[in-house]
């Protein structure tokens, strides 16, 4: 009898502790939504310019359920999933092909670094100019900049292969298209979905910075620059709000694939 | 259909490996110099030397794996092109392919060769059937104990039929108790299959262990410092290690090296 009720609270605080390590990545949404909260009724701030957090969130349920969020939603997402599409249907052969010549590569590497570093934003006009308003032009240049991500990484994932597996191919008679087939590409697999996963992010990042810029229906970029005119600031928030989730939840979702494919990375 | 057995090949010369005349610089700093070496067939074969004096390089090159400035390599009096050649590599981890289970793994070399599934898969079970080895091969190599990702990888060395098995220090990436463990099972193997082994390893002893005869090679420019034979009886055993034959041999190879280290 002693000894259970001298173990018992001891249990309790053990599964407390757990928990209380469970509940640890909220603490910093917590504590976020609090700081808002608190500026928000502080009135610090114009009511105007910063709705509370609960009111945000109900906005975003509302607009989710009953009205237009989910159509915005839908739009950013598919042009987005296209954008990335291309970009790695074309990435990730190319950037293999190039990483699997160095000399190739070497040629090639001035323009790749130079157009990676230039902002795509920044080509934004030039590609209304070509490819007008349209949907597609969206879609193109989100490509476009992912593209270049893709097809980095998948260079330097063939590049930075292991040595010795290759020479493993070869002594075992593995002729250059076998060792390519049956190492590089798998040895440059965790590299090339670092280039996926950064390529997806940035993919989203210029088709909101495009639905905004170029003007299009329907779109979360469109609906968060247009909320901001009419200072509808909740829907403003509440849009940038699931943005963020959107954007979060590609990223959690490539990471998820990412282990179940490169099953033997880290080991 | 690809056998283990060595008496199935025809009229081996008595040569496995014979090297003449070889030249290798790297960068203008010479490593080889006019190198002979002649290794007999049928023999497990230890090469001991300095650090940095070109054993990895050696058996590189007479696997093709790196080339050489003039000289010849024969295997069997072929040239290595044209030979069949197995390569334990020092690191299984950075030598076996990960994204392949183990059994893919070992039947790699069969497969490159256009065989077709089924008869790799016979060839394998026939592989792990003669040298007595039970693991799950259809688990990734990364599941396995150090020891058991080397023998994998000597098994995929194998599997192919070589005339001639490299080791290049194949226990080095292993720890004490993993390291007997896959040494008894390589002269398991060499026993088995009768089949020529040149092994460079950086212990002594370890050396001088399994071998019928130790090569020791100088400080480069390397040339070949004297070959030791060692012939106590098979299998040999940790009792081996005490007898006056093993004692005497290592001293005797001991002192070569010292006296050699001293020029
Ligand atoms: N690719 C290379 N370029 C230039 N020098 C090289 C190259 N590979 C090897 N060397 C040099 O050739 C020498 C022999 O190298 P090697 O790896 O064959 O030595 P080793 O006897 O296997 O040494 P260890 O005992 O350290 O394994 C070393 O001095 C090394 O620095
Ligand atoms: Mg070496």
């Amino acid at each position: 009898m002693i000894i259970q009720t001298g173990r018992s609270p001891s249990l309790s605080i053990g599964s407390l502790s757990i928990w209380v390590d469970r509940l640890l990545p909220l603490l910093g949404v917590v504590l976020l939504f609090a700081v808002w909260w608190l500026i928000a009724v502080s009135g610090w701030v114009n009511q105007v310019l910063l709705p509370t957090p609960f009111d945000t969130l109900v906005q975003l349920v509302s607009a989710t359920v009953t009205g237009n969020m989910l159509t915005d939603f839908g739009a950013t997402v598919l042009r987005t999933f296209e954008a990335f599409i291309i970009a790695a249907v074309i990435g990730v052969p190319l950037g293999v092909a190039l990483g699997s010549s160095e000399r190739l590569y070497r040629s090639v590497e001035f323009l790749i670094d130079f157009f990676r570093s230039t902002p795509a934003s920044a080509l934004i006009p030039m590609f209304i100019l070509f490819f007008g308003v349209s949907d597609f032009s969206k879609v193109i240049i989100a490509a476009f900049s992912a593209l270049l991500l893709i097809l980095f990484n998948s260079a330097y994932g063939v590049i930075n292969a292991k040595r010795s597996r290759i020479l493993a191919a070869k002594v075992m008679g593995a002729n250059r298209w076998q060792t390519f087939r049956d190492v590089l590409l798998w040895e440059s697999m965790p590299q090339t979905f670092i280039g996926l996963r950064s390529g997806i992010s940035i993919a989203l990042v210029i088709v909101i910075v495009a639905e905004m810029f170029i003007g299009t229906n329907q779109g979360l970029g469109k609906r968060i620059i247009d909320a901001q005119q009419v200072l509808n600031v909740k829907d403003m928030y509440a849009s940038i709000l699931i943005t963020g989730l959107l954007g979060y939840a590609l990223n959690m979702l490539f990471l998820v694939f990412e282990k179940r494919v490169i099953h033997w990375s880290g080991k | 259909m690809v056998e283990v057995n060595a008496h199935t090949r025809i009229a081996p010369p008595d040569a496995c490996v014979q090297i003449e005349g070889l030249c290798k610089s790297f960068s203008g700093q010479v490593l080889y110099e006019d190198f002979d070496l002649t290794l007999p067939n049928h023999q497990f074969v230890s090469i001991f030397g300095p650090n940095g004096c070109g054993k990895s390089t050696l058996i590189n090159m007479i696997s093709g794996l790196i080339p050489f400035d003039r000289g010849t390599i024969l295997i069997n009096g072929k040239p290595m092109r044209r030979s069949r050649i197995g390569y334990v590599f020092q690191n299984y981890r950075d030598s076996l392919f990960p994204w392949m289970s183990a059994f893919d793994n070992i039947a790699y070399p069969l497969k490159v060769k256009g065989m077709s599934q089924r008869d790799c898969r016979d060839r394998v079970e026939q592989l792990i059937e003669t040298f007595n080895i039970r693991l799950d091969l259809k688990r990734y190599p990364y599941s396995f104990s150090g020891g058991q990702q080397q023998l994998i990888s000597i098994l995929r060395a194998l599997v192919a039929d070589p005339e001639v098995l490299f080791l290049d220090e194949p226990f080095s990436a292993l720890d004490f108790e993993t390291t007997l463990f896959v040494r008894d099972k390589l002269q398991e193997i060499f026993m088995t299959a009768n089949l020529p082994m040149l092994m460079v390893v950086h212990n002594l002893e370890e050396a001088v262990y399994l071998a019928d005869t130790v090569l020791l090679l100088s400080k480069r420019p390397t040339h070949l410092v004297a070959r030791v034979p060692f012939d106590a009886p098979r299998p040999r055993t940790p009792d081996t290690l005490s007898s006056p034959e093993f004692i005497s041999v290592s001293r005797h190879c001991l002192d070569i090296f010292q006296e050699e280290m001293r020029k």
